[in-house]
């Protein structure tokens, strides 16, 4: 493949050929305030090394250099990624691998997407898998009409205000036409979802109960209790879990009660890339395992009787069933899969729990500390794992701004999404932070250097 | 293949068995042995409403996927309740054990509008 652009003369002839004066026309299709006016604002070509130095000089504006500390969160989080799984995704065999339609010649795609269904039910503490799905929002509008589907005749979901925000925007964009009712379930003082709320709210006509794990604050739901509650009355307990690293210190959902679990893989090995690709998973019991969407590989034998592993339980799938599909997703994110499969399984049953247990202890550390200053508080009471939030004197924005000249990127400010919290500052830590980090934060806030 | 007497067709390859005042539904053989192995059956729940020509549930083989379309309208008064844990019994036994839901017609003279056995054959023969 040469990677030259079409010359002018190229073009040219290309537009004669469909009968089209100029380029332009071919954009007519797109709303003329969509379109830009003019030609790019890009400078003219550069040889290899002046282009390299041309992006580090552009790259060194990010605050993504070593001299930075960052205590963001919110959805994606700072882990450190183990070089090996680099090495193994640029394996060609997993890196330029097609659809594994066909088991013949797919066997190493199909075993890694298995053994990542595996290590998801293990984690999630549920019976069945899928092989991923686009990230965690999408994930968890795809189990939202899941549980519609799984609840006959029910149309009622009941999302939880701690559900992250972005998850429950795409939920609503899923159901906007649909005969669907979303009704919100505020939070308790503490920041877990009010059970008594939920209990009244609860009735036949409800599919599903939705709850973060922990939620957008930082904090640790009461599963097993609003499970009860969701079974009482015959709705699905869905767990939305944007940082999955909590299933290694605390309960799984599914040995708490929950029926459905997604969330966002991020956390185990992918980097943050301003956001994207993430991957998502979906875990379900048995008993729904035809609702699930998108792709599923199961294990089998073959003519021989020897172990191998092929696209299962297709018939629920879009090709197959055309309208009636579970879900129009027909694909998967075959290589993050991959990446999270190798994270989950190089940190393994001890690592993991491990890793959990010293981002906890780095998170209470840095609470205990903020809480003592002079001008900061603690919202919530409930239990947390890696990710709390804090109210300010002053708004966050400010707070931010400070502290951005100090070369900290101290949280996320909550302003937008829960206006309630007085100056609510959302401060995430992981095991990238190290103690002179976490104190150097402490100092900052308390308005002296970092 | 098999086409009992005392049974009314469909053009979707459903059958109709009266008794009484009450009507049971399922696949004929002919439909079985086009579908190949049942591996799933979707039935509605008792109490539920069936209207003639609308799907009423989905039965899935390991080669495809079909919908079931209700003979005639009515209300489900009963739904073979071993059929999901032991869906083969469409392939071995679809006028017997295989039988899907029963109903309670709204208009037992509807069926008149269905093929009787040799009408049905007939109909598969030219399919």
């Amino acid at each position: 493949m040469r990677y030259l652009p079409h010359s002018d003369l190229e073009i040219q002839s290309m537009l004669k050929t469909i009968g089209v004066e100029q380029l332009e026309e071919l954009f007519i299709g797109i709303p003329e305030n969509c379109r830009l006016p003019r030609a790019l604002d890009l400078d003219g070509p550069l040889a290899e090394a002046e282009l390299l130095r041309r992006f580090q000089s552009m790259a060194a504006a990010n605050a993504a250099d070593d001299s930075w500390s960052q205590f963001l969160g919110g959805g994606y989080y700072d882990h450190h990624i183990p070089a090996v799984i680099d090495h193994l995704i640029s394996r060609s065999e997993f890196y330029t691998a097609y659809t594994p339609y066909q088991p013949e010649i797919s066997q190493g795609t199909l075993q890694a997407i298995y053994e990542f269904q595996t290590l998801i039910c293990q984690l999630t503490g549920l019976d069945v898998a899928n092989a991923s799905l686009y990230d965690g929002a999408s994930a968890c509008a795809e189990a939202v009409l899941m549980s519609l589907r799984c609840g006959r005749n029910r149309t009622k979901i009941l999302l939880s205000r701690g559900v992250h925000p972005r998850y429950r925007e795409v939920i609503a964009t899923y159901v906007r036409y649909l005969d669907v009712e979303l009704i919100e379930v505020p939070l308790r003082a503490d920041g877990q979802t009010d059970e008594k709320l939920v209990a009244e709210l609860l009735a036949a006509d409800v599919a599903a109960l939705v709850v973060g794990y922990p939620n957008y604050l930082g904090v640790v739901e009461e599963i097993d209790a609003l499970a009860k509650l969701a079974h009482s009355s015959g709705a699905r307990m869905l767990v939305a879990a944007a940082e999955p690293l909590a299933m290694a210190l605390y309960r799984s959902p599914g040995e708490l009660g929950a029926d459905i679990v997604v969330g966002e893989g991020q956390s185990f090995g992918l980097p943050l890339t301003y956001g994207g690709p993430g991957v998502g998973f979906i875990a379900a019991r048995q008993q729904d395992m035809r609702s699930l969407p998108g792709r599923l590989v199961g294990e089998t034998v073959d003519k021989d009787g020897e172990r191998g592993f092929v696209l299962t339980l297709a018939t629920r799938e879009q090709h197959i069933r055309r309208e009636k599909a579970t879900s129009n997703i027909c694909s998967n994110q075959g290589i993050c899969a991959v990446m999270v499969s190798i994270y989950l399984a190089l940190l393994g049953k001890n690592g993991l729990p491990q890793l959990a247990r010293d981002n906890y202890s780095r998170a209470a550390y840095l609470r205990e500390q903020i809480a003592a200053l002079p001008g900061y508080s603690l919202p919530f009471s409930a239990p947390f794992f890696n990710e709390f939030v804090v109210s300010c004197s002053q708004p966050a924005a400010e707070v931010l701004q400070r502290l951005e000249q100090q070369k900290i990127l101290a949280g996320i400010s909550l302003l937008d999404d829960y206006p309630e919290i007085k100056n609510g500052l959302l401060i995430c830590v992981t095991e990238q932070n190290d103690r002179a980090q976490l104190d150097g934060l402490v100092s900052a806030l308390n308005g002296g250097a970092a | 293949m098999d086409f009992p007497e005392e049974l009314k067709y469909t053009e979707e390859h459903e059958w109709v068995l009266l008794e009484g005042d009450l009507v049971s539904i399922g696949i004929t053989d002919f439909a079985q042995d086009q579908l190949g192995d049942v591996v799933f059956v979707e039935l509605p729940e008792v109490g539920d409403r069936v209207e003639l020509g609308k799907a009423f549930g989905v039965v899935e083989s390991v080669k495809a996927v079909s919908d079931i379309y209700a003979p005639l309208a009515g209300e489900v008064v009963e739904v073979n309740t071993e059929l999901p844990d032991a869906p083969e019994m469409i392939n071995t036994s679809p006028y017997e054990d295989g039988w899907m839901i029963r109903i309670k017609p709204d208009d037992p003279s509807e069926l008149e509008e269905l093929m009787d056995a040799s009408d049905y054959q007939d109909f598969v023969e030219e399919e």
